[in-house]
């Protein structure tokens, strides 16, 4: 867009010093995986084999890699999903339950766990925008909920369908592409599409425009409502990936699993630069967080570090991600938080 | 020109629970013409803009448009008559790009309906930008622009609509007088296009320059629509102020000592406040007066610690004091009663008692912390009795107690921290007519009994009637203060006006 600027040089530096600054968070995220994988693999060498990278990191950021990428656009409207990782239990037991039931393949398995978990976060939509309820409210009502119905409808033992569809295990073990598991490939594909959609589309401007300032929109005349839920809904989709793929990965649907996931998935968002006051963040910043998560996680295994220890770092980790930005921020000037 | 009637309202009223804010109101608009609408705060300048932009439904009245007798009940509506406006509060996406946001609502899709067509967007916002001669990027992040530049968005989002009416609320509040002139550079290109342009500004001298008509407002009612061409800016003054129940009340001469308790000096600070000094004597009323944004509000919380300064000392009783935080302020014995007090002064949900000791509950604590309930119960009981406060009891909660009651327990409570200097901060704001003149009555006795106070305040009798001296700001400086005896409302809405050229915003 070079034709926009009227005097050459100068704007194209100001240009680059402007993308250098937006990006900087990303760039600093992206750095510190760096680091710190290097970190890992100086101390053991082992780390970074393509077995540990693949199997190890990538294959345990898939779950909370997905969860993250929705929660990515609900935080960017400035509110926040706590349903998540109970959400994401019982769309597992639904499909596992609906599979065995209707003996569905694994096509249509797929496609009743996306819809299901579509359709659970479009009532977290609806809550919010017809009941007025504020959204950590209305999904700290739904994470409960949730969490409960999966205990009933799997009346508390996993269930085990995934032995009865054919090739429901290699949705998340099998390669498509040699000695890259599909899990992971389904993270990247996933991945690509939330930056299309985020970027390039009608839904992504909106999410932007909500975040930055809901009054604005509405008196621009955008039906902010309409696209809240629409939000949440997408937010639930990938709810819904990450549970198919869940239950590939563990041979079941665990009902007591995903309490929790939730805050991993908010933490990865938080560390990959999106801000919880909405108005702004990435995809790719998203699942650079998820993954400094996971490597550190696994390096510090590999270390032998105490499982409690790890906790630690973690936290460690969320409060110099979020404190750098806000330095970073202050010292651009952005006032508009 | 041929100038046809664009819009007429006549007969408008509308009416907030006890305010009316307007009463029978006559306005209209020609194409191609820029009619100003001024008034004091409070005249209803932005109620009526409010009206014709679909945010407020009016009581009563009628609008025609283009003609037609029409309805604007949401502002979708107004934007679908051709009705825009820029508001004085910038109505922006702080995070979104200068196209983004001036198509916000109707980009340019793909067929489907799905994908943004990114570079139609651009080619458009260029278009536009080029028009207007804006010099915007339209790729900048709006909130990484400065104000002035925020300003000239919001002017080119509200003409891409491409009504018939441009309502502008304010829009050289904070511009430079360059960036001044290249606004007025549109405001004319949009009149030579048969616009209708509705100019609202506290700018007197602007009105000059750009207006072909000016439409008086005072206190909610029509007064006078007159030829810019056959006026003067004294002449508007006069018929913005000329209240019947103006020349009222002043104080008793009361003789004030020359013991100076707090001297500001060269105040400045990051956006607003330039070189402030001032001198407050004891048991002294310092009102402060001007219009609004001038920035008294500023003065006072960065007198309060509550802003950063950047330049400046603040001396109380001969000795400088370092103000970092509002802890300080209140350590040193300087109270600030806010505009807001629901906000900033009052915990509605607690009651009396919590409210009055608030500030000052170290010393109605024991040495193991527990709080000493019956003296703290005392001490507000003396406070009721001494304000007058209408309470029950000293149980009662906040929320339960009228607005000037209210008030008289936020001034308790600063009493009870023995504060010296108080700083009211519109200390009759929400407060009904006869609570007024109590509290009008409680700030004199405060003085009497050696408080020294500034009062800043935006309704010129009760300026006029309380205050010893009258500081006057405009646009972040202090243009004058003045003794009562030598003040009117002509002298001080003059200094309150006195935009000076030079001065430039900063960036």
């Amino acid at each position: 867009m070079s034709e926009v600027t009227n005097s050459g040089t100068k704007a194209e530096s100001s240009k680059v010093a402007a993308f250098v600054r937006r990006e900087i968070g990303r760039v600093t995220a992206l750095a510190s995986l760096v680091v710190i994988f290097t970190f890992f693999t100086v101390m053991r060498p082992v780390f970074a084999s393509w077995a540990n990278v693949s199997g190890g990191i990538l294959m345990s950021t898939t779950v909370i890699g997905l969860m993250a990428i929705g929660v990515t656009f609900v935080i960017i409207t400035g509110g926040i999903d706590l349903s998540v990782g109970t959400s994401m239990a019982l769309v597992a037991v639904i499909t596992g339950k609906t599979v065995m039931a209707m003996h569905l393949n694994v096509w249509s398995g797929i496609l009743v766990g996306v819809i299901v978990g579509t359709i659970l976060g479009s009532i977290n939509g609806l809550l919010i925008t017809i009941l007025k309820l504020p959204p950590f409210i209305a999904t700290l009502a739904t994470m409960k909920g949730a969490q409960g119905l999966a205990l009933i409808t799997s009346d508390l033992k996993p269930v085990l369908f995934t032995t009865d569809v054919k090739g429901w295990d290699s949705i998340a073990q099998g390669n498509i592409i040699p000695n890259f598991p599909n899990a992971v490939l389904i993270l990247l594909v996933s991945a690509i599409v939330a930056s299309i959609i985020l970027n390039k589309t009608v839904l992504g401007r909106y999410t932007f425009a909500i975040g930055s300032n809901t009054e604005a929109t509405k008196l621009s005349g955008v039906k902010v409502d309409r696209w809240l839920v629409a939000v949440y809904a997408l937010c639930g989709f990938f709810v819904g990936l990450a549970a198919v793929v869940m239950t590939s990965r563990l041979g079941s649907a665990q009902p007591d699993l995903g309490l929790g996931y939730e805050l991993e998935a908010i933490a990865a968002v938080i560390i990959g630069g999106t801000s919880l006051l909405g108005g702004k963040g990435t995809i790719s910043g998203t699942i650079i967080g998820a993954l400094i998560m996971s490597v550190l996680i696994n390096g510090l295994r590999i270390l032998e570090l105490q499982q409690e220890w790890q906790y630690v770092v973690v936290g460690a980790v969320i409060l110099l991600a979020v404190y750098g930005d806000n330095v970073r921020r202050r010292r651009s000037g952005d006032t508009s938080h | 020109m041929a100038s046809n009637q664009l819009l007429s309202l006549s007969g408008v009223s509308k009416e907030f629970p006890g305010v009316k804010a307007l009463n029978n109101v006559h306005f209209d608009l020609n194409d191609g013409e820029v009619h100003a609408i001024v008034g004091e705060n409070g005249a209803g300048k932005s109620t009526l803009m409010k009206i014709l932009s679909g945010i407020y439904k009016k009581d009563s009245g009628e609008i025609i448009y283009k003609g037609k007798p029409v309805n604007i009940p949401n502002p979708f509506e107004a934007q679908k008559l051709g009705i825009g406006i820029i508001h004085q509060e910038l109505n922006l996406m702080p995070h979104l790009t200068v196209a983004e946001n001036i198509f916000i609502g109707r980009e340019d899709r793909f067929p489907g309906g799905i994908f943004l067509n990114n570079k139609k967007l651009i080619s458009a916002t260029v278009e536009l930008l080029q028009e207007l001669e804006l010099n915007l990027n339209p790729n900048d992040i709006v909130g990484e622009l400065t104000i002035a530049k925020q300003q000239m968005v919001e002017i080119a989002k509200a003409v891409s609509y491409r009504g018939s009416v441009i309502i502008m609320d304010e829009p050289t509040s904070s511009l430079t007088p360059a960036e001044t002139d290249a606004l007025f550079k549109i405001i004319r290109s949009l009149q030579a296009a048969g616009k209708g342009v509705v100019y609202i500004s506290h700018r007197l001298e602007e009105l000059e320059k750009i207006t072909d008509r000016i439409t008086v407002l005072r206190d909610g009612e029509y007064v006078q629509t007159l030829k810019t061409s056959e006026t003067s800016i004294p002449e508007v003054i006069s018929l913005m102020v000329g209240r019947k129940v103006a020349q009222d009340q002043r104080p008793e001469n009361r003789v004030i000592g020359n013991e100076i308790v707090l001297r500001v000096e060269g105040l400045s600070d990051q956006n607003l406040l330039r070189d402030i000094s001032f001198d407050l004597r004891k048991g002294e009323i310092l009102g402060f007066a001007g219009l609004m944004g001038a920035g008294r509000t500023e003065l006072a919380r960065a007198i309060m610690g509550a802003d950063p300064k950047t330049a400046g000392t603040i001396t109380l009783h001969g000795n400088e004091v370092k103000i970092k935080q509002p802890s300080d302020a209140v350590a040193a014995g300087i109270g600030y009663l806010s505009e807001d007090r629901k906000r900033f002064g009052l915990l509605l949900n607690q009651d009396v008692t919590f409210n009055v000791i608030l500030s000052s509950i170290p010393r109605f604590a024991s040495k193991f912390g527990f709080l000493k309930v019956k003296s703290a119960a005392g001490i507000t009981r003396d406070a009721i009795a001494q304000l007058r406060v209408r309470t029950p009891s000293e149980r009662q909660f906040l929320k339960n107690l009228s607005g000037g009651n209210q008030q008289k327990v936020v001034i308790a409570k600063w009493l009870t921290r023995d504060c010296d200097v108080l700083i009211f901060d519109e200390p009759t704001r929400g407060i009904d007519v006869g609570a007024k003149d109590e509290i009008y009555r409680l700030l004199t006795k405060l003085a009497e009994e050696g408080k020294s106070i500034i009062m800043i305040s935006s309704e010129l009798p009760e300026v006029l009637r309380l205050s010893d001296r009258i500081a006057v700001m405009c646009d972040g400086r202090l243009t004058g203060i003045i003794e009562n005896k030598d003040a009117n409302q002509n002298v001080i809405m003059e200094l309150a006006t006195k935009f000076s050229e030079s001065v430039t915003t900063a960036n």
